[in-house]
C-alpha cells in the first residue's frame, strides 16, 4: 500500500486510523499501474516464446529441477491428503449408511479439486518462492544486466524456460500427487474396513468420468503457467537490494496462492456449463 | 589517424528530480583507454550503464562503432553488444555456473563452433587472466580479486573492440588492485581494444589511462592526460591527485 495512513490519537488512548481520499486514489494509481506493468511482461513472454532460437536444454533443465525436485514433497503430501481425507469423511458417510460410497467421493474430491490446488499450493510455495528469490537476488547481482550487455535475452532464457517448465511440469505432479492420494485413501479404508486394492478401485473407477478428470488436468496447465510468472515478473522487476529478494519471494508465493483459488473459482464455472 | 569508436553527445538522464548526468560529451578512439573519474554518487555507472543501453538516456546521442543505439532496434543491439565487452563492478559472474561454464555462456550463440574450439577460447580467455586452474570452481569459492579476474576473461571471450569497466579495482587491496590495472593495460596491448574506465582510484587511472576526464554534479568539468590535469590549478581537480 503506497497511501500512507494518517495515525492521530484521541483522549490520549485511543488511536484511529484513516486514509484520505488522496490515500485511495493512490494506492488505486499503484494497482492500475502493476496491472499494466504485468500485462506487458506477459506480452512480452509470448512474443518471446514463439521466436526461435528456442532454449529447448535450458527448459529440460529447469523441468528436472522444478518437477523431479518437487516429486518428494509433492508424493508426501498427497499421501496425507487422501488419508486424511478418507478418515474425516468416513463417520459423516457411516451416519447414512453409505460407507461403500467412501471410495468414489474421496476419488472425485481429490481429482476434481484437491489434489490440483492443494499440489498448487504446494508448488507455489516451493518453486515460487525459489523463482522469485533466484531472479530476485540475479537481478541485485547484475547478472541479468550481464547477461542482456553479452548479447543475450534474458527474457527467453530465464523467464521462458521458467514458465514453459512450470506450465508442463505441474499437471505431471498433478497427476502423480491423484495417483498416491488414491493410495492413500485405500490405505485409509483399510484403517477401519476390509476393502481388496482391486475392489477399492472398481468403486473408484466406476464413479469417476471424463468430465471428471479432464477439466480438472487442463486447469492445472493455467495454475502451472500463473505460478511461475507471478514469481518470474516479481523476481525480474525485484528492486530494492537484499531486502527486494526476500519480498519479491514473498509476493509470488502470496499473489501466485491467491490466482490459484481465482483460476480455481473461474475453471468451476466454465466446467459447470458441461455438465 | 586512428578511427573513433565511441561517440557520446550531451547525453542527459535523470531520475524524478535527481539529475545525474546534466551534460555529458566526450569520445573514444580505437586502441585508447579513458578513464572517467569523478566521487561516488556523481553518475559514472549511470553513464557506462546509458552507454549500452541497460538504461534509456533522456536525451542526448551515443554512438558506438558508427551506430546510434537509439535507433536500433532489440536484435541489432543484442549483436551491438556482442562487440562491446563490460567489466561490472561486481564483477556479475552467474552463481549457478563453474568458471568454465561462465566463460561459455556468451558463446552459446556460436552454434556452429565446434566444442573443442569453444573450449580453446575459455582456456584462452582464463590463461589471459592466469586463471587456468579455476575452470571448474564455483564463483561462490573464489575470492574478489578472482572473481575481477574471471569477469575480465568473460569480457574479452568474445574479443570486443570497446571494453567498459565499471570500478575495476573497488573493493580490492592495493597490490590486487595493481595486478587489475596493469591486466587492463596488458589488454588494450594485446588486442588494440578501445575501454572506457569508470573509476575513482587515481593509481588506476595512473596505470590505464592514455585520457581521463572528470565528473563532478553530472558534468564533465576537466579532460586532459593525467600528466596534465595532476598540474591542474582546479583546487577539485586537483584533490584528486593528492595522496589521502
Amino acid at each position: 500500500m503506497s497511501g500512507n495512513p494518517k495515525i492521530s490519537e484521541k483522549n490520549n488512548s485511543k488511536k484511529t486510523i484513516s486514509f484520505s481520499e488522496n490515500d485511495y486514489l493512490k494506492s488505486l494509481k499503484v494497482f492500475f499501474e502493476e496491472v499494466t506493468l504485468i500485462s506487458r511482461f506477459t506480452i512480452r513472454f509470448f512474443k518471446e516464446v514463439v521466436k526461435p532460437p528456442y532454449e529447448f536444454n535450458e527448459v529440460a533443465k529447469q523441468s528436472y529441477l522444478i518437477g523431479y525436485k518437487s516429486f518428494p514433497l509433492v508424493a508426501i503430501t498427497g499421501f496425507i491428503m487422501g488419508l486424511v481425507l478418507t478418515i474425516q469423511s468416513r463417520p459423516t458417510l457411516a451416519q447414512f449408511g453409505a460407507e461403500s460410497w467412501l471410495p468414489a467421493m474421496v476419488a472425485v474430491s481429490i481429482i476434481r479439486e484437491i489434489g490440483p490446488v492443494i499440489t498448487a499450493l504446494i508448488f507455489a510455495g516451493k518453486v515460487g518462492s525459489g523463482i522469485g528469490a533466484e531472479l530476485a537476488s540475479m537481478k541485485v547481482t547484475e547478472q541479468i544486466d550481464a547477461m542482456e550487455v553479452s548479447g543475450i535475452n534474458p527474457i527467453k532464457y530465464l523467464v521462458v524456460t521458467r514458465i514453459m517448465a512450470a506450465t508442463l511440469m505441474l499437471p505431471i505432479l498433478v497427476i502423480v500427487a491423484d495417483v498416491i492420494s488414491l493410495y492413500g485413501a485405500y490405505i485409509g479404508v483399510n484403517l477401519k474396513g476390509d476393502v481388496n486394492f482391486h475392489l477399492f478401485f472398481v468403486k473408484v473407477f466406476e464413479k469417476l468420468t471424463f468430465m471428471d478428470v479432464f477439466p480438472a488436468l487442463i486447469k492445472t496447465f493455467f495454475f502451472g503457467f500463473i505460478i511461475a510468472l507471478i514469481s518470474c515478473y516479481k523476481g525480474y522487476n525485484s528492486n530494492k537490494g537484499t531486502v527486494g529478494v526476500g519480498e519479491s519471494a514473498n509476493a509470488a508465493v502470496v499473489y501466485a496462492s491467491l490466482m490459484i483459488f481465482i483460476i480455481d473459482m473461474i475453471a468451476v464455472q466454465v466446467t459447470s456449463l458441461f455438465i | 589517424m586512428e578511427t573513433t569508436v565511441a561517440e557520446i553527445t550531451h547525453l542527459k538522464k535523470s531520475f524524478g528530480n535527481n539529475h545525474v548526468l546534466k551534460d555529458i560529451s566526450f569520445n573514444i578512439k580505437k586502441g585508447e583507454n579513458l578513464a572517467v573519474l569523478g566521487k561516488s554518487g556523481s553518475g559514472k555507472s549511470v553513464l557506462i550503464k546509458c552507454l549500452v543501453g541497460l538504461i534509456e538516456p533522456d536525451d542526448g546521442k551515443v554512438v558506438l562503432l558508427d551506430q546510434d543505439i537509439s535507433e536500433l532496434d532489440n536484435e541489432a543491439l543484442n549483436l551491438l553488444r556482442k562487440k562491446i565487452g563490460f567489466l561490472f563492478q561486481s564483477a556479475a559472474l552467474y552463481d549457478s555456473m563453474t568458471v568454465g561454464e561462465n566463460l561459455a555462456f556468451p558463446l552459446r550463440d556460436l552454434k556452429t563452433k565446434p566444442k573443442e574450439e569453444i573450449d580453446a577460447l575459455v582456456m584462452e580467455a582464463l590463461e589471459n587472466v592466469g586463471l587456468a586452474d579455476a575452470i571448474d570452481q564455483m564463483p561462490a569459492e573464489l575470492s574478489g580479486g578472482m572473481r575481477k579476474r574471471v569477469g575480465l576473461a568473460r569480457t574479452l571471450i568474445l574479443k570486443p573492440e570497446i571494453i567498459l569497466y565499471d570500478e575495476p579495482t573497488t573493493g580490492l587491496d592495493p597490490i590486487t588492485s595493481r595486478e587489475i590495472s596493469q591486466l587492463i593495460l596488458d589488454i588494450q596491448k594485446k588486442y588494440n581494444t578501445a575501454s572506457i574506465i569508470i573509476t575513482h582510484d587515481i593509481e588506476c587511472v595512473r596505470i590505464t589511462a592514455n585520457r581521463m576526464i572528470i565528473i563532478k554534479d553530472g558534468e564533465s568539468v576537466a579532460e586532459g592526460t593525467y600528466d596534465e590535469l595532476s598540474k591542474s590549478k582546479d583546487q577539485w581537480v586537483n584533490s584528486f591527485f593528492k595522496p589521502h
